[in-house]
């Protein structure tokens, strides 16, 4: 890059699943980081100068976000990349990154993994542990002490989710009383939903996406069972109801946030959002505004752009107050921050309780 | 010598040059100016060309449409993998007495494992699966790379669906085409010899060749294994090119990719389906720039040289050469 050019902007580099099996999740992410870097240039810029965000589709599949990174990192000379949604993308990309010292930060990829590559690999959500310890002691709280888990073995995000909820709930005084699985795809869960039946378990851990989730509900009533459900992050999608109708209702799930939430900078993004985009901002927009912020505040910590004491000021990110919560970046480089519960009451996603970490 | 060999040494001394130069970023050379971007699309090239290739002794010598060539690239990539991540250090410590070549003995003991289990998955598919014929063994293959990718997704030692991480990156442009190159001659080489006569008369025409004595089954299962031996060695430098490996890289849409690119250079073409690896593997990168149009354009530029080429890119230059050939 042209000195000249270095010195107007700041090129940042975002990778995400524009297209493909999980394009919804890449786009609602990019949306937020889009606007979030338009939000910073329009009251000018980070040290004077303008940020220019760069952004490559991964088109959902393996392979291909290591090549894109590569690009963004040799030929667009990024200065931090934001990205990917799945983890196992983020996977791919962070040992490039980290090689390269690069900073990465990915706003919802949830393998405790995804940092463990390194020291210049970030994120600003919570990682499958927390989210199963935060369903577990949701269940616990409501006396739910017999549990059946489903557990989609297709998806990674959900092998790791029922993994850890199992992990604490056992420790707990609960009873794992069905394990149960299935493929992303799968449209018939009666037979997984007959054997968990016999069981009789208090609730059910559905830990996969919302489609199959909403199925599941749909099927479990159909089966007679009166045991609620809960769900993690994945379901969070207008299509949990679309596919589960009434069944879903009285269901409960965890997230990063609830639109709910009548704290200030949430109903300030809400309002940014729906101006922009004329549509409600799921927590994929909004953990990918988070990311670019929080880059933004450690750029302007560090008061220059070069990568290893980019680093250090990100590491130092101290009580950040963003859309999905306040967030301290930990020593493993994860965010340390609170999830919400959310029931799903008259086809909406109702506000029950933040979680502290 | 045909145009096989020319292309051999095409690769080879390609290899040889970019294995010299682009280890050295300090380098003066002008290869050694490849940024790293290039240089992932050069070996993603070269990885394509051995599954290409590989898959067209199956498909276009032996004439049998096979839908699971990214199960056995899975194996290789798995098993390579296992003997460098898994099993990495306590080998390495075994082979310490070689001193700095210890990694590289390492990389070459995972590649030839990788291959090793591919090919023996490909003869444990094949000898049962090859005696079906045509759509019945297109279904077969189908459900067996499938298979594959479902036990891997549901073994926990290798990481399940989480996948494995963590893999060294040992891969290179040198090795990449280096094993393209060998890849290319074993196969040029088995066609040509008494098997490769057989491989041919079981695609021309498969009653024919069993009324002369060619023991059909023997001839197809050869060309499986050997075709499984190269997608496992694709899978094992896959695996340590990108680091990280997942049961859904290897879906069969990874398949049907290899599969178009063989029918794009032209079953039976090695010449024909390395240039067609190549250039897919480009245009792919080419075609960025068109952001979501992207894969109308690369459907659409497939759609018009299908029309427009039937028999593949280069389908028949082989035949074409070889007659000019004799002409002069």
């Amino acid at each position: 890059m042209a000195p000249s050019e270095a010195a107007t902007e700041i090129v940042v580099g975002e990778f995400a699943s524009l297209s493909g099996a999980t394009a919804s999740f890449g786009q609602s992410s990019h949306k937020g980081t889009a606007m979030a870097v338009d939000e910073i240039n329009a009251t000018g810029g980070v040290l004077g100068k303008k940020m220019r965000l760069v952004t490559e589709d991964d088109q959902s599949k393996p392979g291909e976000a290591a090549t894109v990174v590569r690009k963004l990192i040799s030929r667009e000379h990024i200065v931090a990349l934001l990205g990917e949604v799945a983890s196992s993308r983020s996977l791919e990309a962070a040992p490039i990154c980290q090689q390269a010292g690069i900073p990465m930060i990915s706003p919802a990829s949830t393998n405790p993994k995804v940092t463990e590559v390194g020291d210049f690999i970030f994120r600003v959500c919570f990682i499958d542990p927390f989210q199963g310890t935060v369903l577990s002691k949701f269940a616990l709280s409501k006396n739910w002490k017999r549990v059946a888990i489903l557990t989609d073995v297709k998806q990674d995000y959900s092998v790791g989710l029922s993994q850890f909820f199992k992990a604490h709930i056992s420790a707990n005084g609960g009873t794992v009383v069905s394990e149960q699985s299935y493929s992303s795809g799968d449209k018939d869960f009666k037979a997984q939903l007959t054997a968990i039946k016999g069981t009789t378990p208090d609730v059910i851990l559905a830990s996969g996406y919302y489609t199959e989730s909403g199925l599941i509900a749909l099927q479990s009533r159909e089966l007679q069972i009166a045991a609620p459900l809960i769900g993690g992050d994945g379901w969070d999608s207008p299509s949990l109801v679309e596919v589960g109708g009434k069944a879903v209702e009285g269901s409960f799930f965890s997230n990063h946030f609830s639109v709910e939430d009548p704290a200030p900078e949430i109903q300030a993004f809400l309002k940014k959002f729906n101006d922009k985009y004329h549509e409600q901002p799921d927590a994929m927009a909004a953990l990918g505004y988070d990311s670019a912020m929080i880059l933004v505040d450690a750029i302007k910590r560090a008061g220059t752009t070069e990568g290893p004491k980019l680093r250090d000021s990100l590491a130092a990110t101290k009580d950040f107050v963003a859309v999905t919560g306040k967030i301290t970046l930990n020593a493993q480089r994860n965010a340390d921050k609170s999830a919400v519960m959310l029931e799903v009451r008259n086809g909406q996603f109702k506000y029950v309780e933040t979680v502290a970490p | 010598m045909g145009s096989r060999s020319s292309l051999l040494i095409c690769v080879l001394v390609f290899g040889v040059v970019s294995a010299l130069f682009t280890g050295h970023p300090e380098s003066a050379w002008p290869l050694a100016q490849i940024d790293d971007y290039l240089l992932n699309i050069l070996i993603m090239a070269g990885i394509n060309v051995i599954l290409a290739v590989s898959l067209n002794i199956v498909s276009g010598h032996t004439g049998q449409f096979s839908l699971g060539h990214a199960g056995f690239m899975a194996v290789g990539a798995y098993g390579s993998a296992a003997v460098t991540q898994i099993g990495g250090k306590a080998i390495l410590n075994a082979l310490s007495f070689l001193g700095g070549a210890a990694p590289t003995c390492v990389f070459v003991l995972s590649l030839f494992v990788g291959g090793s289990l591919a090919a023996v998955a490909g003869l444990a598919v094949g000898l049962p699966s090859l005696r079906l014929k045509g759509d019945y063994l297109a279904i077969v293959t189908l459900g067996f790379g499938e298979i594959i990718r479902v036990v891997i997704q549901n073994t926990e030692a290798v990481g399940g669906a989480r996948g494995l991480t963590g893999i060294p990156s040992f891969t290179t442009l040198g090795w990449t085409w280096g094993l393209a190159a060998f890849c290319i001659y074993c196969v040029s080489a088995l066609v040509r010899s008494t098997y490769g006569r057989g491989f041919l008369a079981v695609r021309d025409d498969e009653i024919a060749a069993e009324a002369m004595g060619v023991n059909t089954t023997k001839y197809k299962v050869t060309a499986f294994v050997v075709g499984s031996f190269f997608a496992g060695l694709a899978g094992a430098l896959y695996a340590h090119l990108i680091g990280y490996i997942t049961p859904e890289g290897f879906s069969f849409l990874k398949s049907v990719d290899v599969v178009v690119m063989v029918i794009l250079g032209g079953m039976g073409s090695t010449l024909g389906v390395t240039v067609a690896a190549c250039l897919l593997t480009f245009l792919n990168e080419l075609l960025r720039q068109a952001e979501q149009y992207r894969m109308v354009a690369f459907a659409l530029l497939l759609i018009v040289l299908m029309i427009l080429r039937p028999q593949g890119l280069l389908g028949g230059i082989d035949r074409w050469i070889q007659a000019r050939r004799n002409r002069s």
